[in-house]
């Protein structure tokens, strides 16, 4: 009998298709079925080939959003990742502390997220809000982050810090605590300073970690929708609306079913081709890694 | 150069590590550090590199008091039980790594990295990262470490633990090489009785926290001043034989009586411990003034070559080691054989009273 004649293992691998296919395949067909369409009613639909495609990506308002969303992106990347490792090489390595301070950063990681908006929405207002009322009376900041482009960008990059810093910090506490104590022994023999201990020991250590916080946080900073949307909706102006915004905006603020589809798809490959980007470079430093 | 502890005590908590520790290591030496896990060898190894502060007693270099002095301060090396090694730095920089940072020139840094790579044939893997080595190739490496600054004290904490039976072997008869040719102070851990008799020098026995004993190590493995140090110094641990003499005759587990000859001969009427380790006991007559005891059967383990026999005689445990694979049947009567002239002989408290005769071979 030929090998290829006996295929029953196949029925066994027909399950996990048939979850596949239901959870990932159809959804991306409808919508890859969307943007090739245009549905004009219920029952009564075009094919327009790639125009919605063309629309999309001609379209300048979409090119500012995606600008904006790759210069958000790049900032939260580079103040949460050392502001993570910075904490968490300071936390206490024993003691009552260390859980006390674990709980005391996870709890911004445990509020939904329309709450986080809400919660900066009351703080930072410039008629009652701490912050809005501390910095306008007490330092005569004219700090206004409904009107301010400048002050609703600042205001919406800190609360994504305060809300997602903590995630960084506890992946690198966990990389840190998984360094065998003989390291740093090691190191205090051959009389390695505190920062050639970071950078020889530490940080190659903790490549692992750093590797998931980094593509956690650029996918999640990416595709941001909730807290932006609550706290400034996108405004003042355009100055907020980041990619996830423009999409809504346009599949269920105007109902362009169409091009929000054609849209969907270009940002999940540029998600996808972002994060493959990331992985590949990062891994490849990351040979060192026992 | 001379390195002693006088007094140490280490105490964590309520927790005491090392209790009125005094020991003397020469130049040149090789010292084992023999003790099961929690003896407190780790700790002793820590305060003498200068990692940890003894909570009382003193540490001498050169007759020049060193306690407390930092571990930057003094001329210190150690091998950890982990492969430690770090991880972004090739082989070579590596090796180097405890050179540089003291500043040494290039040229001096490459010869010495180089001499002692070849030492322990890792010289082909010098640009490789310790990620991409075998666990013996990254134990080298952190030995090759450890060798390269040319300390006067090495501490090795049982550093072929994490190896292959294979591997352990082929190191330590290198090791051995490699430390006699050194005229630092070479201190080593280990758990097995074994590997501190291959390796030679001096030894320490430890046992929760106290040295028990030490000396060049054949004459401890001969004459273990207490039963503790028998047991710690015997694998399986020296089986122990309750005893009692009386009227010229020693009652074996109190129920078999032999006459007292050989080096038994005029020990005086009381209670002890006859303690004989396990290889001397054996399945079948050897030799014709062997004692015939019956015992039951409780496990048989096959190790490798070898063959351990658990056995209970008179309420007593027993251990019979015997070269080959041999069965014998759970819960049976079997008879085995004692060599009567290997038998240390412990007071009933635990000191050594007699020990048998070195022979040749």
């Amino acid at each position: 009998m030929s090998k290829w004649e006996d295929n029953k293992a196949w029925f066994l691998v027909l399950p996990v298709f048939l979850v596949v296919a239901f959870s990932a395949i159809i959804p991306l067909m409808t919508v890859v079925n969307y943007s090739v369409q245009d549905i004009l009613g219920p029952g009564d639909r075009v094919f327009v080939g790639d125009e919605w495609y063309r629309d999309v990506l001609t379209d300048f308002r979409l090119h500012e959003a995606l600008w904006r969303q790759i210069v958000y992106s790049f900032c939260v990347l580079a103040i949460e990742v050392p502001l993570g490792i910075g904490v968490a090489l300071t936390l206490p390595k024993k003691g009552w502390g260390v859980s006390a301070c674990l709980v005391l950063l996870a709890l911004p990681l445990l509020i939904p997220w329309n709450v986080v908006g809400t919660i900066w929405v009351v703080f930072s207002r410039p008629d009652i809000g701490l912050t809005g009322v501390t910095l306008n009376n007490l330092f005569g900041i004219p700090y206004n982050f409904t009107a301010n482009p400048v002050h609703s960008w600042l205001t919406v990059l800190i609360m994504d810090v305060w809300h997602w810093t903590p995630l960084v910090i506890l992946l690198c506490y966990a990389g840190l605590r998984a360094i065998p104590e003989a390291y740093y022994q090691a190191a205090k023999i051959d009389g390695a300073s505190r920062f050639a201990v970071f950078r020889y020991i530490q940080l190659p250590k903790m490549r692992g970690v750093l590797l998931i916080a980094v593509l956690l946080r650029f996918m999640d900073s990416f595709m941001i929708y909730t807290e932006p949307f609550v706290l400034t909706g996108g405004g003042p102006g355009n100055s907020t609306t980041f990619l996830s915004q423009y999409l809504t905006k346009m599949a269920v603020g105007q109902f362009d079913l169409g091009p929000a589809a054609a849209f969907s798809l270009v940002y999940f490959l540029i998600i996808l081709l972002f994060s493959y980007i990331f992985y590949t470079v990062i891994s490849s430093f990351d040979k060192g890694e026992a | 150069m001379a390195f002693s502890l006088s007094n140490v005590d280490k105490i964590v908590g309520k927790e005491t590590y090392l209790k009125n520790v005094s020991l003397t290591f020469e130049s040149g030496s090789q010292n084992v550090i023999l003790g099961r896990t929690l003896a407190g060898k780790t700790t002793l190894l820590r305060i003498m590199a200068g990692l940890d502060k003894p909570t009382k007693g003193k540490l001498m270099e050169n007759g020049a008091d060193v306690t407390g002095v930092s571990v930057r301060k003094r001329s210190v090396a150690m091998v950890y039980q982990q492969f430690v090694n770090y991880p972004s730095l090739s082989v070579y920089a590596n090796i180097a790594s405890p050179l540089r940072l003291a500043g040494m020139a290039k040229a001096e840094v490459d010869r010495r990295v180089r001499e002692t790579a070849a030492m322990l044939h890792i010289e082909p893997l010098l640009n490789r990262l310790p990620a991409e080595l075998s666990g013996g190739q990254q134990q080298r490496t952190a030995i090759a470490r450890a060798l390269v600054k040319d300390a006067q004290l090495l501490l090795l904490d049982e550093p072929l633990v994490n190896l292959d039976y294979k591997l352990r072997e082929e190191l330590r008869v290198e090791l051995q090489q490699i430390f006699k040719a050194r005229d630092s102070i070479v201190v080593y851990t280990t758990t097995e009785p074994t590997e501190a008799l291959m390796l030679g020098g001096n030894i320490v026995v430890m046992h929760e926290g106290r040295v028990l004993q030490s000396g060049p190590t054949a004459e401890v493995y001969h004459n273990p001043a207490s039963i503790s140090v028998a047991a710690v110094f015997s694998d399986p641990p020296i089986n122990r034989i309750e005893t009692r003499v009386k009227g010229g005759f020693a009652e074996l587990g109190r129920i078999l009586s032999v006459p007292l000859d050989g080096h038994l001969t005029g020990l005086p009427e009381g209670d002890y411990i006859f303690g004989v380790r396990s290889n001397h006991l054996f399945l079948n007559r050897q030799h014709e003034r062997d004692i015939k005891i019956t015992a039951k059967v409780e496990l048989a383990e096959i190790n490798g070559s070898e063959t351990f026999i658990h056995v209970i005689y008179n309420g007593a445990p027993l251990v019979v080691q015997e070269e080959g694979i041999h069965q014998r049947k759970l819960g049976s009567e079997i008879d085995i054989y004692v060599r009567a002239r290997k038998f240390y002989i412990f007071d009933a408290k635990g000191p050594l009273v007699r020990a048998p005769r070195i022979e040749a071979a």
